[in-house]
């Protein structure tokens, strides 16, 4: 196991400029989520400015949101929000996704027949939508909140993770497995995870984007993380007066979620990719 | 007069994925005089196919001509402008592919194809341009000339397409055409018919050509010269003749003593056990609904019986689509078979191999004919020759190590490969590795599913002798599956024909081609292409080549 | 052959019909989990019990769910969108003008953005690898990114706040002139464009690509055809299922996105109606206007299915 270890340690990988600029703006935004209330200057809650809307000043560098409270404060709080709750959501959405689409490739039969079908057909509800009918429901909690958006992303964490099952099943390598007289387990855990692992934790990252953006439409629309708490989607919405003014509460919040996406999108486009000529 | 093609210094370089330039044709000078055809052979990443791509003045995605010179009738393809080489690719250079079956447009049918260069170039009007193309298809003797070109080209079987795109590359009236190994996907009764055609359209149309193949023997047959050529460098360029009975480099002396096998050495007929070792009993197979006869919606094997001695080898052998792999499958027990019995050393077996005890699929192992998919390619080689020791011997620690080691010894592999990744290893060593797995097993009987079709012609000769070898050392026997008659006979003791799910006859390797035999075996026997470059000529159309399975066998 | 074309169109139609049956079981009961009684919720804190429980029969609320399920599928079918809990007026009535206007904006979206956005996507293709190629993919990457309502708030800023070219809303009800007109949709439909168009460059080029990269491509090029006829002649019909998918696939995100920029924009459609109705709990109009949406939907991507089992040239 360790000469294993040591070999592939030992092969060369390819880093891309883009992709460290955005592994280093993601480890920035996971930091400051663990570290938020270390350092941000004011409580969150507080109102510290008489002014409202207040611009970028040396005290509060991000400006004042609505009601006179620091917008630094409340972004670095914010992103525990939208990190934590996305996080959660999509860890979530992948482990099950996941389990049950390397499942059904492996299994094939009814089992598959009828899971595909179902998650395809819930798949089929737009993603904003599941989530307002929801809201409408049950009401909206972090908890809920955090189902509902696994939920919604399971079927396509599936249906990614069944079609490459799909095809590694295929492989005679497997085909061998089972002839040796191998069980399910055994496929499904070394033969074919090991194939799919890569693909899969990028669709996770991909994943993440998109369930910060919905977690953001979602409390846009006031039907996220409640007050007095807020992710930065419900900045933007509480700010949104603001917009006429052209006020930093608004822009900031938003240019958070972009910074957070983009990055992300840059950091999967661009993974270090093993250099498989290193026979020079 | 300066030679139609005259390539000088010719270098072309290719980008690696971690962005470091490598050359791939390292200064190649290479003519080919009017009216001539010229064979480039070579073995896979040898750059046969990137020369005569530069012909063309093309270049696959990722590489680019680094220098040199190949000028075509005065011109050089490599200096000039895009717009140019366009204007003479079909009219004065035309390309027939490896793979007709993907070169053709889906969505177009076969005649707006082959016309297509005559409206691209406005060579003709399209009446004319459709008459030119029935006559053509006419010479190239397909069936139904009239008619063939309305259909799309999934209506069209591979080898009428292949011959199909040579009428493509004819209806321009190129003074030089390239064939990029246009007849290594066929079938050989199919391949026959194909290089004659092709042969007597050359003739007829005078054009120069250049032939690419890994097949020495096809190119016997058609070429006037032949360039070998090993790690993008010309190795030996001589006339046919010269080159098939005086070869001066030993890498083209390798080359023509892989096309003729040696027959391997005799087994000791004591070896025989008392009963069969395999005993496979009326087995018929298929998929779909089974059928009030017995039979399922789509058979693939139909009521095949055969045996296999301890100790002695069974050949298999038929063309695609003949169900000689599907037999190996029912065997191994991957698709369990609709009726039959299938007994190993007396005992019957399960139909499906997970109701098979652990100890019956150890005694039967099965190799895969492409190791690139039958080794799992996130595990390194020691993990995947392990997994068997554990699973069937309970070996772990220093002793599974220890046997691993041996393994790779027994395959003739360094034993340093065990910590590498299945993607790092060349063709060769994979199906190495993929043997050996099989020997973790410790079996009596292995079935070898078509492992040596996809190496080169030199890596093949070298397995087949290591199978004999460990048959020696190991006592095994084998069911080896294969399309390649000459393959089957240098390793077979008996060799079993089939055709189109049935097993219609079974021979000792001897005698093939022998009088009273039946006619498909007959067939299959007399389509071995030979080195003699006579052979192709000298095969009259006798009955046996008539022989009706054909139609059904090419498609 | 004829007949297998007939025989997938017709299962693929059955597939949707069975898809709309699971979604709308799937849309009842995410509402029908609602904690707490809606009778109670609805006639307030001071009703009486005997108040409450003639209003839970009234609305079948005691009937097992399954019932009112049916009942309620059974009334979609027939027309009967049922009646609105907030206000008393029939489902069908609210929603009437309000689906025209979103349709009128979608329409609006589509013409815009479906030729832009093929035509963008099928030149970055064709000049793969080009600066012309990262810039649109760099950009495309950039918009997906975001969230909508940033691309609003930023075309809010730039056209209302800075330029003061626009107002910062719009009321379609108070259109009179066709100048009033391009005024109430420029943002909207600016904004809506860039989120789908981002969408269909992507997938076009990615289809695109992958038809030039077979080898039938190359043996076009190879017979002496330009780059623009091996596009015109020989990519482009083979990429055309793709394609119609890319199209249909981006105009399903119109309805993720028509969400947020109604809302943002104050705009009297149907997603807007639905916002409001989750903030009033009004689940006949919710459920209604969900099945809407979803019908869009289905229809959409069941559209684009057929479009491809035609145009595919080994079923001819």
């Amino acid at each position: 196991m360790a000469a294993t270890l040591r070999s592939r340690l030992r092969l060369g990988y390819a880093l891309n400029p883009v992709g460290v600029v955005g592994f280093c703006i993601v480890a920035f935004w996971a930091v400051m989520a663990l570290a938020a209330p270390l350092i941000a200057p004011h409580p969150v809650g507080e109102i510290v400015d008489f002014d409202y809307f207040g611009p970028m000043t040396r005290e509060f560098w991000l400006g004042t949101d609505y009601l006179g409270r620091d917008m630094l404060s409340r972004i670095l709080m914010g992103a525990r929000y939208t990190v934590g709750i996305s996080l959660a959501a999509v860890a979530l959405a992948c482990f099950t996704g996941v389990t049950l689409g390397m499942t059904a490739a492996v299994t094939g039969g009814w089992f598959d027949t009828v899971l595909s079908r179902f998650l395809d057909a819930l798949n089929s509800i737009p993603s904003k939508l599941f989530g307002l009918v929801v809201v409408a429901g049950i009401g909206s909690s972090i908890p809920v909140l955090i189902a509902t958006l696994a939920v919604i992303y399971t079927p396509g964490a599936y249906r990614f993770a069944r079609a490459l099952a799909v095809n590694v099943n295929t492989m005679d390598f497997v085909t061998v497995a089972r002839v040796r007289g191998e069980g399910t387990g055994h496929i499904i855990g070394s033969e074919i995870l090991p194939n799919i692992i890569g693909p899969v934790l990028a669709d996770l990252g991909l994943r993440f984007v998109f369930v910060v953006l919905l977690l953001s439409g979602l409390s846009f629309l006031g039907l996220g993380v409640q007050p007095p708490d807020a992710d930065w989607g419900a900045m933007v919405r509480e700010n949104i007066g603001g917009l006429p003014f052209g006020a930093p509460a608004v822009v900031v919040p938003s240019l958070a979620i972009a910074s957070l996406t983009i990055s992300v999108n840059m950091l999967i486009d661009n993974l270090p990719r093993r250099i498989r000529d290193r026979s020079a | 007069m300066a030679h139609l093609v005259e390539i000088r210094g010719l270098r072309v370089e290719a980008k690696t994925d971690s962005g470091r330039r490598i050359e791939i044709i390292r200064g190649v000078d290479l003519d080919v005089a009017d009216g001539e055809i010229l064979a480039l052979i070579g073995e896979s990443g040898s750059g046969k196919t990137t020369i005569a791509l530069s012909l063309l003045g093309y270049t696959r995605a990722g590489c680019r001509i680094a220098g040199g010179s190949v000028t075509v009738d005065g011109r050089d393809m490599a200096a000039l402008p895009e717009a140019e080489r366009a204007a003479l690719r079909g009219t004065m250079v035309a390309y027939i592919p490896q793979s007709a079956a993907a070169a053709f447009n889906p969505s177009r049918t076969v005649m707006e194809q082959v016309i297509e260069v005559a409206r691209i170039h406005d060579l003709m009007p399209p009446d004319a341009a459709r008459a030119r193309a029935v006559e053509l298809f006419r010479a190239l003797a397909l069936p139904e000339p009239e008619t063939i070109g309305a259909r799309y080209p999934h209506q069209v079987s591979g080898g009428q397409l292949q011959r199909l795109s040579a009428a493509m590359a004819l209806i321009g009236a190129p003074k030089l055409v390239i064939f990029d190994e246009p007849t290594t996907a066929l079938d050989v009764t199919t391949q026959i018919e194909v290089l004659r055609a092709f042969k007597a359209v050359m003739k007829e149309s005078r054009a120069a050509g250049v032939y690419v193949s890994h097949d020495l023997a096809v190119v016997a047959q058609i070429a006037d010269r032949i360039a070998v050529l090993k790690g993008g460098e010309v190795q030996e360029v001589g006339a046919t003749g010269q080159i098939l009975a005086r070869p001066t480099h030993p890498y083209t002396r390798a080359l023509l003593d892989a096309v003729e096998p040696s027959a391997g050495a005799a087994r000791p007929a004591e070896a025989a056990g008392p009963g069969p070792l395999l005993e496979v009993t009326e087995v018929v197979a298929g998929y779909g609904r089974i059928g009030p006869d017995g039979m399922p919606l789509v058979p693939a094997i139909r009521r095949v019986s055969l045996t296999v001695e301890r100790g002695r080898n069974l050949g298999i052998i038929g063309e695609s689509g003949c169900g000689k792999s599907t037999l190996a499958r029912v065997i191994a027990g991957i698709l369990p078979p609709v009726s039959g019995r299938i007994a190993l050393d007396g005992t019957p077996l399960a139909p499906a191999a997970a109701q098979r005890p652990r100890d019956a699929l150890r005694r039967l192992q099965i190799v895969f004919q492409l190791a690139d998919t039958a080794l799992n390619p996130a595990k390194a080689v020691g993990e995947i020759l392990g997994r068997p020791l554990t699973f069937y011997h309970g070996q772990r620690g220093r002793a599974r190590e220890a046997r691993i080691d041996r393994l790779l010894d027994m395959v003739r592999l360094p034993r340093a490969l065990k910590t590498r990744l299945p993607g790092e290893l060349s063709g060769g060593q994979k199906q190495r590795v993929n043997l050996a797995r099989a020997l973790a097993a410790e079996p009596e009987l292995v079935i070898c599913d078509e492992i040596t079709s996809a190496l080169d012609s030199v890596v093949a000769a070298a397995i087949i002798e290591l199978l004999g070898e460990l048959q020696r050392e190991l006592g095994l026997s084998y069911i080896f599956i294969s399309h390649d008659l000459a393959m089957v006979q240098s390793i077979c003791d008996r060799i079993a024909v089939m055709v189109a799910g049935e097993k219609i006859e079974e021979l000792a390797p001897g005698d093939f081609g022998a009088p009273g035999t039946h006619p498909y075996s007959r067939l299959l026997h007399a389509s071995m292409p030979k080195l003699d470059p006579g052979w192709l000529d000298g095969l009259g159309r006798d009955a046996a080549v008539e022989w009706p399975v054909r139609a059904g066998a090419a498609s | 052959m004829k007949s297998q074309i007939a025989y997938l169109v017709l299962n693929r139609m059955a597939a949707a019909l069975v898809t709309l049956l699971v979604v709308s079981f799937t849309i009842f009961f995410a509402t029908a989990m609602l904690p707490g009684d809606v009778a109670e919720v609805l006639l307030g804190q001071a009703a009486t019990p005997e108040a409450v429980a003639g209003l839970r029969t009234a609305m079948h609320l005691d009937e097992p769910a399954i019932l009112r399920f049916l009942r309620w599928i059974g009334g979609l079918a027939t027309g009967d969108l049922g009646t609105s809990y907030a206000n008393a007026i029939p489902v069908a009535k609210l929603i009437g003008g309000r689906l025209a206007n979103t349709l009128k904006l979608a329409a609006v979206t589509a013409v815009v953005s479906v030729p832009v956005a093929l035509g963008l996507g099928i030149l970055a293709a064709v000049l793969r690898g080009t600066l012309f190629d990262r810039v649109v993919t760099a950009l495309t990457i950039g918009v997906i990114s975001v969230p909508e309502f940033m691309i609003a708030t930023s075309a809010v800023l730039l056209f209302s706040v800075y330029l003061k070219w626009l107002p910062a809303l719009s009321f379609a009800n108070e259109v009179q002139s066709l100048g009033q007109l391009l005024r109430v949709f420029v943002m909207p439909v600016l904004t809506l464009s860039f989120v789908i168009s981002a969408q269909m460059i992507r997938m076009t080029r990615a289809a695109v690509v992958e038809a030039l990269d077979k080898p039938y491509a190359e043996m076009a090029l190879l017979k002496g055809a330009s780059r623009t006829r091996v596009v015109l002649r020989h990519a482009l019909p083979n990429a055309l299922g793709p394609i119609v998918n890319a199209v249909a696939l981006s105009l399903s995100y119109l309805l993720g996105g028509v969400i947020i920029v109604e809302t943002i924009f104050n705009y009297p459609g149907i997603a807007k109606l639905m916002v409001d109705a989750v903030s009033t709990r009004d689940l006949p109009l919710i459920q209604t206007c969900a099945m809407i949406f979803c019908l869009g939907y289905l229809l959409l991507i069941t559209i684009a299915d057929i479009v491809a089992i035609v145009s595919n040239p080994r079923l001819r």
